[in-house]
């Protein structure tokens, strides 16, 4: 078969070293009071992963319910509630944290040499409000649920239903705080803690992917927080900030939620693409092709992403000029991610490049983010928005975005960095098998919602015209495979614990700080602090280190 | 392939004649935005096919077994410059053609026929000038330009047409407008595309074209006997509007003769063209748009007029072309039937008037 750069140490003699992170301290409080960002990191990745499978769940039941044009499986109430608790949970539970405050915790202090983040407790405080946030989000789906849409338009949420509105925007309200938070601590990290030697340009594009989100989760949040506060005092004491009645405005929170919410979609993708640069560059054994265009492109999206917000209200009778200007910025924001795609394409050239499972999702990622972006084009020249806006169309773009971009590069990142976390490595076969289920699951269900779109399939519709069936059923096939594609990671991560081969220090040969230091780490990250004298993604360095341990043996 | 199986013959046709693609193009504007749309699937054919070929084939030509070493290359300003440019001018140029047609899209031309469609959970009420009321309908005629004026009684709503690519939100508070010129015959789908509460997805309904000669015997197969304006007129009446505006010297409230389209000069010192939204505002918000030199002495109807009536008021101010028909309005309230319990005093009350 195909080669591969794995380099695992000889299995007959090799353990997982007796002192590491996990094994420090034992017990449940040892967990729950801990300030390590790797445990911390743990943590948010088992609550991430337990909210992605309700919010999965979800999903499931909205497809078989789309699977007839009427409104058979449940009722139309039900299915609103469905559709608002899949987006509530998959946004603000699993999109929004889930690099950040996985991957991002774990490695962020080990990429640049440092024990931890600037906070450590602020980051378990921030793990703790999620959890806060996450259990408000369950007691509303026990309670009944509740229908607004994750869009919370007013002034349907304020006036016009009864559900569990403020449980749904208290836990809004409260994740963002761990967002915030999160977001805070990897700034004064990036900032303060950097090992000697670490430059701004020595970074990995992993950490500028995050000092760019983050810059948009602290900025981004507060007003979030400020939307959802104005409208819980809406609802409950009528202050008539919404409401045309009372000389309020209702675009105005149309407004203060997409200044937040379209900075959260670069939120959500900024750290995948993170992600996608480090694999690249492991896979084909060279430098990112472009260092600094593909740094400054990430600052770029969260400058330009800051100042597009009203091309979510193009047809909301905006002003026709208002219009053209954010139309214009929105096409500019489109810029910086070509740049990307085209960076990371050219890093594969004359490089050596091998096929493990990361990259196999990271082909993905590239493949399906193109398609995403540029069906945002079409969202985001005014004329064909007009048509595409609010109908399966957009659905499709979002989840071509969020779900093969974002969750694509969530994947590729916890399969490329598993072996340092746990120790251990996943079985290579069947992950490889896996990635290509979730690509083909994933074209299945989406691409046929494109067409949908186009032809005005309104979405958030329980029932729909019999002529839109035939895809409506190619698309319920797909997330039938999808799902098979997303248990199989779960079940074969799992095995692995144990039975996963032992990987050693650094089994993909990759340059990272990360990668220089025992698997899984200890608690300190480092024995002495490192000292960076070479740029990232150094090969050529890496050769020569090992060298040098090879001759120090003998 | 008849011979072979006709049974998937006939599911092939079946197939193939439900299963839609593309929606039907029957407005003037859908075959500019389909070539804006065709055109921008070309763009992301072509750069996704370029992308696709790349990362093929340097991994086909750069697999670790055809090429063991990596050489290093730092990046190169002139393809990272190639690919700046080309996107951007490439969006720019999709940027402006979507702005064209937007404009297009949203700005009638001045002789557009104006249909009033109020939207709330969840029906589309459509309104004729002529008094010819639908509900989760509308009737249209080919080749005359159709404005809408839309608003919503409640929550956001969106009045979508795919087959004429044109689709704009209904919001509480406030009109908004688009139009469209149908060019074939047929019934197209009427979508609500904001999501609005439970039966979102039953807040459908037809637009049914129809040639010019077949609409104008719609029109008269479905009026009901007032029309708008007269219905306007009643309300006027009724709720005595005409006590303050009327045309004498010693009037507590302007003229409303010709006021439609005129410039007002404000208390506040602001000109403002009156179009729909100014009347619809000076009638539930009056104290906020009190025209120079009268004294802010008019109660606010919030509350007291529907949509409906909100509308039929405006479609009356709109036909107030001289004093001469205020006049004959002030007549009419004071012969309006007092409970005479006949058909006429029945329908002497008028619709649009909200009972407390």
């Amino acid at each position: 078969m195909s080669a591969t750069i794995v380099n695992l140490p000889d299995q007959s003699t090799a353990r997982i070293p007796k002192v590491n992170f996990l094994t420090k301290e034992n017990g449940l409080l040892s967990w729950l009071l801990t300030g390590d960002h790797k445990r911390i990191a743990i943590l948010y990745l088992i609550s991430i992963t337990f909210f992605f499978f309700i919010g999965g769940a979800l999903a499931g039941l909205i497809r078989l319910e789309l699977l007839t044009p009427q409104t058979d499986l449940m009722a139309t109430d039900t299915y609103n509630k469905v559709f608002t608790m899949h987006g509530v949970i998959m946004i603000f539970l699993f999109l929004v944290p889930s690099v950040p405050a996985t991957l991002g915790n774990f490695f962020i202090p080990m990429m640049i040499g440092a024990k931890d983040l600037a906070l450590p407790r602020i980051n378990l405080l921030s793990w703790y409000l999620y959890v806060v946030g996450g259990i408000l989000v369950i007691y509303t789906m026990v309670a009944g649920g509740v229908d607004t849409g994750w869009t919370f338009t007013t002034p349907l949420s304020t006036h016009y239903i009864n559900t569990n509105v403020m449980s749904t925007g208290m836990a809004v309200f409260i994740a963002g705080f761990s967002s915030i938070f999160t977001g805070l601590n990897f700034i004064v990290t990036l900032h303060k803690m950097r090992c000697p030697g670490m430059t701004w340009f020595r970074l990995p594009l992993f950490c500028w992917a995050h000092y760019a989100a983050s810059i948009l989760m602290v900025l981004g949040t507060p007003v979030l927080a400020i939307a959802i506060v104005l409208l819980a005092l809406e609802r409950t004491v009528g202050i008539g900030v919404f409401d045309p009645t009372k000389g309020g405005d209702p675009l105005l929170f149309q407004h203060l939620f997409w200044f937040y919410s379209h900075p959260a979609v670069y939120i959500m993708i900024l750290p995948g693409m993170g992600v996608i640069s480090e694999t690249i560059s492991t896979f084909s054994r060279k430098r990112v092709f472009g260092y600094t265009a593909v740094a400054f492109s990430s600052v770029a999206i969260a400058v330009f992403g800051f100042f597009v917000w009203a091309h979510h209200m193009f047809i909301m009778g905006i002003s026709n000029y208002a219009v053209l200007v954010f139309s214009l910025l929105t096409m500019m924001v489109a810029v910086p991610s070509a740049i990307k795609i085209f960076n990371w394409t050219f890093t594969l050239y004359k490089g050596s490049i091998t096929f493990e499972t990361p990259m196999l999702y990271s082909f993905g990622f590239m493949g399906l983010f193109t398609i995403g972006g540029m069906t945002g084009v079409f969202l985001g020249a005014s004329g064909t928005d007009i048509h595409l806006t609010e109908t399966y169309f957009i659905v499709a773009h979002f989840h071509f975005v969020m779900v093969g971009g974002m969750l694509m590069a969530f994947l590729a990142g916890i399969h490329f960095w598993w072996p340092k976390m746990t120790g251990r490595m996943y079985p290579e076969k069947i992950s490889q098998m896996a990635a290509v289920i979730t690509f083909v699951g994933f074209n299945l269900t989406f691409f046929p919602q494109f067409i949908l779109g186009t032809l005005g399939m309104p979405r958030r519709y329980a029932s729909y015209p019999p002529e839109f069936q035939v895809l409506n059923v190619f698309s319920t096939a797909g997330a039938t495979i999808l799902g098979v594609g997303y248990l199989l990671p779960v079940l074969y991560l799992t095995w692995s614990l144990k039975y996963g081969a032992i990987a050693g220090n650094n089994p993909w040969q990759a340059t990272g700080l990360e990668w220089q230091t025992q698997s899984p780490p200890l608690t300190e990250n480092f024995l002495v602090t490192p000292i960076m004298d070479h740029e990232a993604y150094d090969y050529e360095w890496l050769e020569a280190q090992q060298a040098k341990e090879v001759a120090s043996a003998r | 392939m008849n011979q072979i199986s006709p049974v998937l013959w006939q599911f092939l046709v079946k197939w193939m004649t439900n299963f839609a693609l593309f929606p039907p193009e029957a407005s003037k504007i859908a075959p500019q935005m389909d070539a804006l749309y065709f055109f921008m699937v070309l763009v992301s054919l072509i750069g996704l096919t370029i992308v696709v070929l790349l990362v093929v084939s340097f991994s086909i030509l750069y697999s670790k077994q055809r090429h063991p070493h990596a050489i290093q290359i730092e990046g190169s300003t002139m393809l990272e410059a190639t690919w700046t440019i080309i996107p951007l001018g490439l969006f720019l140029i999709m940027f402006v053609w979507g702005a064209l047609l937007y404009f297009r899209i949203y700005t009638p031309p001045a002789n557009a026929m104006n249909i009033y469609v109020v939207g709330k959970q969840w029906m589309w009420k459509a309104e004729h000038p002529g008094g010819q009321h639908e509900i989760n309908a509308l009737h249209v005629p080919t080749g005359q330009p159709v404005q809408l004026t839309l608003i919503s009684q409640d929550v956001f709503h969106s009045f979508s047409i795919p087959a004429f690519r044109v689709k704009r939100e209904a919001i509480p508070g406030r009109y908004t407008t688009v139009w469209f010129e149908a060019t074939t015959p047929g019934t197209y789908h009427l979508f609500c595309t904001q999501y609005c509460g439970t039966d979102h997805s039953q807040m459908i309904g037809d637009i049914v074209v129809l040639t010019p000669e077949d609409f104008k015997k719609w029109l008269a197969g479905s009026t009901s006997g007032n029309s708008l304006a007269q219905d306007g007129e009643r309300l006027f009446a009724s709720l005595s509007c005409a006590a303050c505006h009327n045309t004498r010297p010693d009037a507590r409230g302007p003229s409303l003769a010709n006021v439609y389209g005129s410039k007002l000069t404000l208390s506040t010192g602001q000109a403002i063209d009156v179009d729909d939204a100014y009347l619809r505002e000076a009638i539930l918000n009056p104290s906020q748009h009190i025209t120079q030199g009268y004294a802010p002495i008019m109660p606010t109807y919030q509350g007291q007029v529907s949509e409906e009536g909100v509308i039929d008021l405006v479609e009356y101010i709109k036909h107030l072309d001289s004093d001469y028909r205020i006049q004959q309005t002030t007549t009419t309230t004071d012969l309006l039937p007092q409970g005479t319990g006949t058909a006429a005093g029945q329908q002497a009350k008028p619709r649009g008037k909200v009972n407390p």
